[in-house]
């Protein structure tokens, strides 16, 4: 399990150390194999290995934040997945969404989600929404190797930042490139395959301070758009009734809307199209 | 160099059980207990910022007595331990016995080796799917470890305080009761010539493992619920109450709690969402 064997079997000392509160650090020392950054790729493009996923979008509302995500992963010209699922919860309050190759992303998600948890439970209390956003970015720069031989992932990262001000800006919403950043979004932001077109959706019918409801319709839209011209973004799938993935993060907490939800949303946006497909 | 002489190693560790001993037993006692609702624990605690009650994992507590730093030492590597297994596997298969088992290596080791033993107690708790399915492991300073029927008292007076819950202690009690069981228990010793006296509820840090809950288990009953629970007219806070981990301790009246019903998990790491 560990690095080291101590033959008193005690847990070794990495384990005891005083010290760091971060998992990353912990396990750079007990169990780096772990570390996504870590493993050393054969030299060349590995880019047409692994399924891509594709869009997700985040946008902010009156009462926190909103981000979705499309259900496709792509290979090539392939549809590798139909279903996958893109946005998690970060923890209680925050809500991260991964863009690129799903295997890598859907690893650095789980890392991440583990840190902020692990956090919490050493030092007794959370992380603020900056200290998570920049430890997102730092595991992000830890993929750069792998990301410049085509294996990179590109999160969006959003919460509701319990120590705003304002509770109308508390939702808040950061991206990243594959270097790190983050880069706080003013209001919206896309990424992925999809986002060109998904942001220039959101650019037109963004509001500032609207309802939770209808960001999640918004996002929802600009899911369909991004579809509608990009082919590795799945849209709603009426017939075998796959839906985006909606998530918020309010004061409440984070909150998957059930497949009901969506997929009256997905319903309400198909039929609005079918009038007028350009939204 | 200096002779070394020869010590029998019996009185060795008579020795170091007695210095052991001695640490724990001028320390203030815990208690843990399973009810119908998961698993209380019930700590006397001046500090409300040092812990001896906390979270290993979704459904595994921890409570210690004797001195801070070295059980908060071993609190850090149960929570290193299980957040790898749990990364490395899924966090299913993270589990108490697992854990107590690494302690009670740990505590044997530091026992038997080091010149001074750990002047500690731990509780190791796991809440299952119904009381006859908790699991609750004592681990003494020399790493020997009990598998505790439903109840356990740790510290300084334990005898006296166990024999107070294994009389009124049934698996199937509600939570304002345990409380109440854990609370007349705790103060049943330490008076005048041995005898009861009386224990405010803001000396008291109390936490349960939520059978109800998915994900995180684990919460802490402070404040208003607490005395509410006390003055019995607590009903279960299903909803009101803190959250899911330390956070209810900061932030006070801060933010509002997330409705946390048992369909909701608390998790971080996704829980149910990745299964």
């Amino acid at each position: 399990m560990a690095a080291g064997f101590d033959p008193s079997g005690r847990l070794p000392d990495v384990f005891t150390n005083a010290g760091t509160s971060s998992f990353t650090q912990f396990l750079s020392q007990a169990a780096p194999e772990l570390l996504p950054g870590r493993r050393p790729l054969p030299p060349g493009s590995a880019a047409s290995l692994a399924p891509h996923a594709t869009t997700i979008v985040a946008i902010t509302a009156a009462e926190g934040v909103v981000m979705a995500g499309d259900r496709r992963a792509t290979m090539g010209n392939m549809i590798a997945s139909r279903d996958i699922e893109k946005v998690h919860p970060a923890d209680e309050y925050s809500l991260v969404g991964i863009a690129g190759t799903a295997g890598v992303g859907i690893e650095l998600m789980r890392l991440f989600q583990v840190e902020l948890e692990h956090y919490e439970k050493i030092e007794g209390a959370m992380l603020s929404l900056d200290g998570k956003a920049n430890r997102l970015a730092a595991m992000i720069r830890g993929n750069l190797g792998a990301a410049m031989q085509g294996l990179a992932v590109v999160p969006l990262f959003a919460g509701f930042d319990l120590s705003a001000n304002d509770p109308a800006r508390a939702g808040r919403i950061f991206s990243y490139d594959v270097t790190g950043g983050p880069y706080e979004e003013r209001g919206y932001d896309a990424i992925g395959s999809g986002s060109i077109f998904a942001n220039a959706a959101l650019k037109k019918r963004f509001r500032a301070g609207q309802p939770i409801a209808e960001a999640a319709r918004l996002a929802v839209e600009a899911l369909y758009d991004a579809a509608d011209d990009d082919t590795a973004t799945g849209g709603p799938d009426l017939t075998r009734r796959i839906f985006p993935v909606v998530m918020t993060a309010t004061a409440e907490g984070t909150h998957r809307l059930t497949d009901e939800e969506t997929a009256a949303i997905a319903n309400a946006v198909v039929s609005a199209r079918m009038e007028n497909p350009g939204g | 160099m200096a002779m070394q002489f020869y010590t029998n190693i019996d009185q060795i560790m008579r020795d170091r059980s007695e210095l052991a001993r001695k640490g724990i037993s001028r320390g203030r006692s815990a208690v843990a207990l399973t009810y119908t609702g998961g698993v209380l624990f019930v700590a006397e605690n001046l500090s409300s910022s040092l812990h001896k009650i906390s979270e290993i994992y979704d459904r595994i507590g921890f409570a210690a007595v004797g001195r801070y730093n070295e059980f908060e030492n071993l609190r850090r590597a149960g929570v290193r331990m299980a957040d790898l297994n749990g990364l490395s596997y899924d966090r299913r298969d993270v589990t108490g016995l697992a854990l107590a088992n690494a302690y009670a290596q740990t505590l044997g080791a530091i026992f038997s080796d080091q010149q001074k033993p750990f002047e500690v107690e731990i509780c190791v708790a796991e809440v299952g799917p119904t009381p006859a399915e908790d699991q609750i492991y004592r681990l003494a300073y020399d790493g020997s470890v009990n598998d505790e029927p439903g109840f356990m008292a740790m510290g300084g007076q334990a005898e006296a305080i166990a024999t107070v819950l294994k009389g009124a202690h049934k698996s199937d009690m509600s939570l304002a009761d345990a409380v109440k069981l854990a609370l007349k228990a705790l103060s049943s010793v330490g008076g005048e010539g041995g005898a009861a006296r009386t224990i405010a509820p803001n000396q008291l840090e109390v936490a349960i493992l939520d059978r109800a809950r998915r994900g995180r288990t684990f919460r802490r009953l402070t404040g208003k619920v607490l005395t509410d629970l006390l003055n019995g007219n607590g009903a279960a806070p299903a909803k009101e109450s803190g959250k899911g981990d330390d956070k209810a301790t900061e932030g006070a009246e801060g933010a509002k709690p997330p409705a946390s019903g048992p369909d909701k998990p608390t998790s971080s790491a996704g829980s149910a969402d990745l299964e």
